[in-house]
């Protein structure tokens, strides 16, 4: 098939992060990809990206701030046109780096909090950045950017919705995104510990929904089911290869920030070819790409162009195969690796968390 | 009527080379835009009265369409005020 357009440039700018939260959706071998990429590189493939049609460009990583030459990046993605979004969890900032972020090309900033107290953040990111998260928070709005605070829920902290809403309308956030963790990465190895129960889940989502009617025009509340206890997969990434591109700190371009964890699989690098050929013409993307590839339940199923057969990496990781229906869907014959570890999330784990290494000391 | 509109600071509206349309961008989100809510979206670059917009919108499309560009106007305007991408001003 023809590729789609793509909108939305994801740059994983580095995997280096201050904070080592347990549910980090960066591959468990971050050492194997340490290697970054130059802002001229970035650059360049900004414009390749904006020459294929996308318009909204997400730096992320790792921690963003942690690369020196982001405001020449962030300039650069002006001189095309993107709006920029700073995904970043707000350490280290300073007002001089902001202002100077803002007036390179930096469009929105969203900033990540683990919890609504600085002990239940630092039990999930492993190190204390409270006050320097607030503090991070307050300039945002000093300096006039849009904020979106973003909070990743499970089992620790579903029960505190209530003072995250709170948190929000404190902070002046425009949106606040109430996200469930995704059972990948780092957050599949801590499954046992942050996989939340249904009546968890219940509670915090009417919370949210009463604050979403409350807070219309002023504040976005968006609350984002685990694909475990949905029934039905989510629309990774809206498509394998349909609406975004990755880009991996070492120059891997990829359809979505997991999937140089499946085997056999040659991604392309775009420190040799270019975005253009990489997102219309290699095996890689275009492999899960439309519905050719589609097993049975899939194939057949009124869904399947919602959610596009739910996520390749989750399908390959629970049940071996990239190429099988999501197990997080309630016709998957996989379903029963999903069912038992709900089942599992209504006894409390005293597993030990396995902390995000890779640390950074800055 | 009365009351006065602008586009939310945190929104760009801007002219699309690959669909030859105008799209509403906003943090990590975007609306491709038919051309008569670019026209409206247009006049809210800077705040205006919604009355104002209508007239401007009448002036392009002529007079006999007005009641059905005053519920147009009206029902794209509620809908991105819902979302915060329009916000009232002080007039």
């Amino acid at each position: 098939m023809t590729a789609p357009r793509p909108y939305t440039l994801v740059a994983e700018l580095t995997y280096r992060c201050p904070l080592q939260c347990v549910y980090c959706s960066n591959p468990l071998e971050l050492a194997r990809h340490r290697s970054e990429i130059d802002a001229a590189t970035w650059v360049r493939v900004i414009g390749e990206a904006e020459a294929l049609g996308v318009v909204q460009l997400n730096l992320t990583g790792g921690e963003p701030l942690l690369r020196t030459d982001l405001e020449t990046i962030a300039a650069g993605a002006r001189r095309h046109q993107m709006y920029t979004n700073l995904i970043t969890s707000g350490v280290p900032l300073s007002r001089e780096r902001l202002v100077a972020l803002k007036d390179a090309g930096i469009d929105a900033i969203q900033l990540s909090v683990q919890d609504a107290t600085r002990e239940g953040s630092e039990r999930i990111a492993g190190v204390d950045w409270w006050r320097e998260k607030l503090e991070a928070a307050r300039l945002v709005a000093e300096v006039g950017l849009p904020l979106t605070l973003n909070v990743v829920l499970h089992r620790e902290n579903l029960g505190r919705v209530d003072r995250l809403i709170e948190l929000a309308e404190q902070m002046g956030a425009h949106r606040l995104e109430l996200a469930n963790t995704q059972y990948l990465g780092w957050a599949l190895a801590n499954r046992a510990r942050l996989l939340p129960t249904r009546s968890q889940l219940d509670r915090a989502r009417d919370l949210a929904d009463k604050a979403r009617d409350r807070l219309r025009g002023r504040m976005e509340v968006l609350f984002v089911l685990p694909d475990y206890y949905a029934g039905f997969p989510r629309a990774c990434m809206d498509g394998w290869a349909r609406r975004f591109i990755v880009v991996a700190p070492d120059g891997l371009a990829l359809p979505c920030h997991e999937a140089h964890t499946l085997p056999g699989f040659r991604f392309p690098n775009v420190r040799d070819e270019s975005l253009e050929v990489a997102w219309n013409d290699s095996e890689a993307f275009r492999r899960f790409r439309g519905e050719e590839w589609m097993p049975e339940p899939c194939k057949s199923c009124d869904k399947r162009h919602i959610d596009f057969g739910g996520c390749r990496c989750q399908a390959f990781h629970l049940a071996g195969d990239a190429a099988l229906t999501d197990p997080a869907c309630r016709f998957s014959p996989h379903h029963g690796i999903v069912e038992k570890a709900r089942e599992d999330a209504e006894t409390e784990s005293t597993a030990a968390y396995k902390y995000r290494s890779l640390r950074v000391v800055t | 009527m009365e009351s006065v509109v602008r586009l939310s600071p945190k929104t760009r509206l801007r002219f699309d080379r690959h669909s030859g349309k105008h799209m509403l961008l906003y943090p990590e989100h975007g609306i491709e835009l038919s051309q008569t809510a670019a026209d409206v979206l247009g006049l809210c670059t800077e705040a205006r009265a919604v009355a104002a917009i209508i007239d401007g919108l009448v002036e392009k499309y002529g007079d006999r369409e007005r009641d059905a560009i005053t519920r147009d106007v009206v029902e794209l305007l509620q809908g991105l005020a819902d979302r915060g991408l329009i916000g009232e001003v002080e007039p």
